[in-house]
């Protein structure tokens, strides 16, 4: 039993981001029409909001410390971040120590930005070319995005620590009442996997609750409909591939801790997130969550040692494995619909 | 004697009964016009003829032999070539190499990895091909990309693109939908050509009444998903029925 | 045939007849012509002085002329499936990683020749193929390249973990002294080295003339021999009724179906042809370097050969191979290109302007070459779907405009995709 939850927790994590980016494509998907390639770099470079953020809070100034001394007895340099200096040490630490989640305020104009920009730039001039351009273009894309990244960073990942507060970890068995360190688990993935489902149900209730959202659900199942009642869906599907860029980028920012941000993240991240999407039905937005941690847990499962001396190299195919066969038995997936995408 | 036979087809889309025991019989060398109003299950029945839909009971045969359960291409292999209401053909290849397609298909069968061959050595195949062509007026635009031609030619040329299988039955759906009254004209008289020089069974789906009526030997009317009367042309047109069935849509 | 039946139809238009020896020609041609450029690719590659400054420029050198070649043989079968039937594969990375494995395999137990290497290399890849293509082939469009992409990553994941007795996991299969070889013989001293009856891949003659320097290898013509066989077939592909159908499934699957074909056949045939190009490509990688690894079959593998096959012309018998050629070249030489390099260019320039040029140009060159060649690769997919081919045909229609010449050589092809955009 605890073996078993443990699992099901180590899923959560993956499972969550693999959703995250699985709702954005599949927004983009629904509303737009396009493949779009290039939404791992925009994780990517959610996950560099927060590199960027923890930089600027811990610019600093250098002063002359006369009391300490370096090995060779000189006065040691000491560098004070700007921040401690104009509100305090204790407020300005505070601040730098939670750079990451602190991260999503400035990840959310930047990712709506650049989704807006990529949208009207670029995607917009292929959504009556075949869905083989979108790919080529937006995979092009992403390789641009992802070098410019290099070009900036450098290709060696960059630790973002969480909070101090939430790192460590937690004994959750305990808390369900089990003996104590039967399941222990870190407490930042708790946080990341809480973060999603907040995301999660956010858009979901923003879909479904606002006259906006129903707008582009209604969008999404009849375009042309739609555009004949003399509303202007074009301008909402823009602003649907900038909020589907912010998901996509505050599933970066969370995920930092986690996995230190490099510049090829967003493609490792794209191709099971694919694979996630199809398994969940494209262009179903309850499908590619729903599938999205079933992956994740499925994986996790398949980690397990009692599985791999079973069916050894299990855990490194399932998930390519669950989507072959859910592809050749469901073609339109768990939840697809009919006749989105099918020749 | 009859070359298709249909017997007590039904077919059912969740709560809609689109056709319900649907009888027809087809003589050989004949023209058979199906008609009826909007929604009346026209092309569901041409579906079935043709493997894209398999009905939920009754039997369709062809020659004798069902074809039920046979894949599209299969059908067409046994005889049966169908013409779209808007044409279908390949757009990216050029009209001679869209002539070419059928004409190997006739001689190959559904697959040969006939790879080291060559098309411009295959003399016999490009005879075929140009003689149809000649066949329907359309050689001089041999050269030309399929997709660039008017909507006119298109329709001739899925035509030649069906005939030169030699097919024994050829299915038209609404061969002049959306055509100006000159290509209809045109098409009835390529359509009364075909059949005056070659051996072949027509079943046609239309709208235009000017068309079935002088075209059509038999004409079986489709209503609601079942046939309400089959008639020679001349039973056709002032049947109290059939009014009824047309009138009755138009005041809707 | 009979005379008869000759007769009953009209004969051919003189037009027709003409228009289908012109096309014969221009194939010939363009054999001739690549095989002369293969031929001459020693010389034609290093057209500068050794001791000059833009000698870095020269492509000339043995391993950088069998890359070529290789991977033009795998843009080409990439183009006889995507090109012809416009499937899409992300998956051919894991053909040309089988194809190393098989024939570093024969390397290790039969015998050095690359012969029975590079035979098993495309009958394995050729398997492999049409397995994947079996059940891939199922589906079309994104399914179509999420299934060869999935069927790749677990190629790739198992060659990395459960797979290692067979691929030697990271560190890749290499050769041994305590390999068997059936047919050499047991080896001492040294490992022995691929050859192809006795003459080694890496023997080489160098020729000095004035400042010039040209390498002539083994191993670059047995590529070129290979590669000039591929373009050929591939040539005999395009123009044979079978590749009219493979077009005529990409145009339309609707009537292919109603015209009695049946397209699955057909697009397995092409999957299984293009996958035996790429296990010939991969066999022919490790003749050249006797080493097979995983990451020859990572995703971004088969992304790359997608790249070369649009970025030459997807659909036309050159581009590949040209797209290939010039991501190689990208990959080699213009990644070698660093700061201190480009000071030498710009040194003209007063110092403030010289170093702004620099810091301009810098993010695009040596390490950030990916960068160029993303963008480089946009711009076409953006404004020249018909790749660099097509591109060549424009600039030539521009010129003809004012000498009314011949049509060029692929002309054909090049405008066929511009009608179908």
């Amino acid at each position: 039993m605890d073996a078993f939850l443990l699992q099901i927790l180590n899923g959560l994590d993956k499972g969550s981001a693999y959703a995250l980016i699985a709702l954005g494509l599949t927004l983009i998907f629904g509303t737009l029409g396009v493949v779009n390639f290039a939404h791992g770099a925009l994780f990517m470079i959610g996950a560099f909001c927060a590199v960027t953020l923890q930089r600027l809070l811990t610019l600093s100034y250098e002063t002359v410390d006369p009391e300490r001394t370096d090995f060779l007895g000189n006065p040691m340099t000491v560098e004070t971040p700007y921040v401690e200096a104009w509100f305090g040490p204790a407020t300005g630490g505070a601040l730098v120590d939670w750079a990451v989640p602190l991260a999503i305020v400035l990840a959310i104009p930047v990712m709506m930005l650049v989704g807006f920009v990529m949208e009207r730039g670029l995607i917009q001039h292929f959504y009556k070319r075949p869905h083989a351009d979108q790919i080529l273009v937006t995979f092009g894309l992403a390789i641009v995005l992802q070098e410019i990244v290099k070009a900036v960073y450098g290709a060696n990942p960059i630790p973002t620590p969480a909070p101090s507060a939430l790192r460590g970890s937690m004994d959750v068995g305990a808390l369900v009442g089990m003996e104590a360190y039967a399941v222990v688990y870190p407490i930042w993935r708790l946080v990341y996997f809480v973060f999603a489902a907040l995301v999660i149900g956010g858009v979901f209730a923003f879909l479904r609750f606002t006259t906006f959202g129903m707008v582009v659900r209604a969008g999404m199942a009849d375009r042309e409909t739609v555009g004949l009642l003399g509303i202007d869906i074009d301008k909402r599907f823009t602003l649907m591939f900038g909020l589907a860029a912010a998901v996509a980028g505050l599933a970066g920012v969370m995920y930092t801790p986690i996995l230190s941000p490099n510049y090829h993240m967003g493609m490792d991240f794209l191709v099971l997130s694919f694979v996630v999407v199809v398994v969940g039905g494209m262009g179903s937005l309850p499908g590619a969550v729903l599938a999205g941690f079933l992956l994740g847990i499925l994986q996790s499962f398949a980690s397990m040692n009692e599985v791999k001396s079973l069916i050894p190299g299990i855990d490194q195919i399932i998930i390519y494995l669950v989507a072959i066969v859910i592809l050749l038995t469901r073609p339109r997936g768990l939840m697809g619909r009919r006749g989105v995408m099918e020749e | 004697m009859s070359i298709l036979e249909v017997r007590d087809i039904s077919k059912r889309f969740g709560g809609l009964q689109a056709l319900s025991d649907v009888n027809i019989s087809v003589a050989e060398n004949t023209v058979h016009a199906i008609i009826g109003p909007n929604g009346a299950g026209k092309s569901t029945l041409l579906n079935c003829f043709v493997g894209k839909l398999i009905p939920d009971t009754g039997s369709v045969s062809f020659d004798g032999q069902s074809v039920l359960g046979r894949k599209p291409h299969q059908i067409n292999q046994m005889g049966i070539s169908r013409v779209f209401q808007t044409p279908e053909i390949f757009a990216d290849l050029t009209v001679i190499e869209n002539m070419m397609v059928p004409c190997f298909a006739h001689r190959d069968g559904p697959f040969r990895l006939h790879a080291f061959e060559s098309v411009p050595k295959e003399r016999h195949i490009t005879e075929m091909a140009e003689a149809m062509l000649d066949d329907v007026s359309m050689l001089e635009k041999r050269d030309l990309h399929a997709g660039s031609l008017s909507r006119g030619d298109k329709r001739r040329l899925e035509m030649a693109m069906c005939l030169v299988q030699e097919p024994r039955l050829l299915l038209l759906d609404e061969p002049t939908a959306g055509m100006a009254r000159a290509d209809t004209n045109n098409t009835i008289q390529l359509l009364k050509d075909i059949r005056r020089t070659r051996n072949l069974t027509m079943v046609i789906i239309e709208h235009d009444m000017h068309v079935v009526f002088s075209l059509a030997d038999r004409i079986t009317v489709l209503a609601q998903g079942t046939p309400l009367v089959e008639d020679v042309p001349e039973n056709i047109k002032g049947h109290p029925k059939v009014r009824e069935a047309y009138l009755g849509e138009a005041q809707v | 045939m009979t005379d008869a039946t000759q007769t009953a139809f009209p004969a051919q238009t003189p037009r027709a007849e003409a228009a289908r020896d012109a096309q014969g020609r221009r194939d010939r041609m363009l054999l001739l012509i690549v095989a002369l450029l293969a031929l001459a690719a020693p010389i034609l590659l290093n057209p500068f002085p050794t001791a000059s400054a833009l000698a870095q420029f020269n492509a000339g050198y043995p391993d950088l002329m069998q890359r070529f070649a290789i991977y033009g043989i795998l843009a080409i079968g990439f183009n006889i499936l995507f090109g012809l039937t416009g499937y899409l594969s992300f998956g051919h990375a894991a053909f040309l990683g089988v194809g190393s494995y098989s024939a570093v395999w024969m390397f290790k137990l039969l015998s050095m020749n690359v012969i029975p290497a590079i035979l098993l290399a495309t009958v394995i890849g050729g398997l492999f193929a049409l397995v994947i293509g079996f059940v891939s082939l199922r589906r079309s469009g994104i399914y179509f390249s999420i299934l060869t992409l999935a069927f790749a990553q677990m190629c790739y994941n198992l060659a990395y973990s459960v797979l290692t007795p067979i691929s030697n996991g990271e560190t890749g299969l290499q050769l041994s002294l305590s390999d068997p070889r059936v047919l050499d013989g047991p080896s001492s001293g040294s490992l022995p080295v691929t050859s192809l009856f006795g003459a080694e891949m890496r023997e080489a003659a160098t020729i000095t003339l004035g400042g010039w320097s040209w390498t002539f290898s083994v191993g670059y013509y047995v590529c070129a021999a290979l590669l000039l066989l591929a373009f050929w077939l591939s040539i005999r592909i395009f123009r044979s009724p079978f590749g009219l159908m493979l077009r005529a499934v990409k145009s339309n699957q609707n009537r292919m179906a109603y015209t009695g074909l049946s397209a699955r056949p057909y697009t397995l045939a092409a999957f299984v042809i293009s996958g035996m190009y790429a296990g010939l490509a991969g066999g022919l990688l490790a003749s050249m370097d006797p080493l097979a690894g995983a990451d020859r079959m990572q995703w971004t593998a088969s992304g790359e050969v997608v790249l070369m096959t649009i970025l030459g012309g997807a659909g036309t018998l050159l581009g590949p191979v040209l797209g290939a050629g010039v991501i190689k070249y990208f990959e080699n030489i213009f990644s070698k290109i660093n700061d201190a390099i480009l000071h030498q260019w710009v040194a003209v320039l007063p110092d403030g302007l010289e170093d702004a040029v620099v810091a301009v140009i810098h993010p695009f060159v040596g390490k950030g070459w990916h960068l160029t060649l993303g963008l480089i690769f946009m711009a076409v997919v953006i404004f020249l779907p018909g790749g660099l081919v097509e591109g060549a045909r424009r600039a030539g229609a521009v010129v003809r405009r004012r000498d009314r010449n011949a049509p060029s050589v692929e002309s054909d092809a090049a405008a066929r995709r511009a009608a179908a955009e």
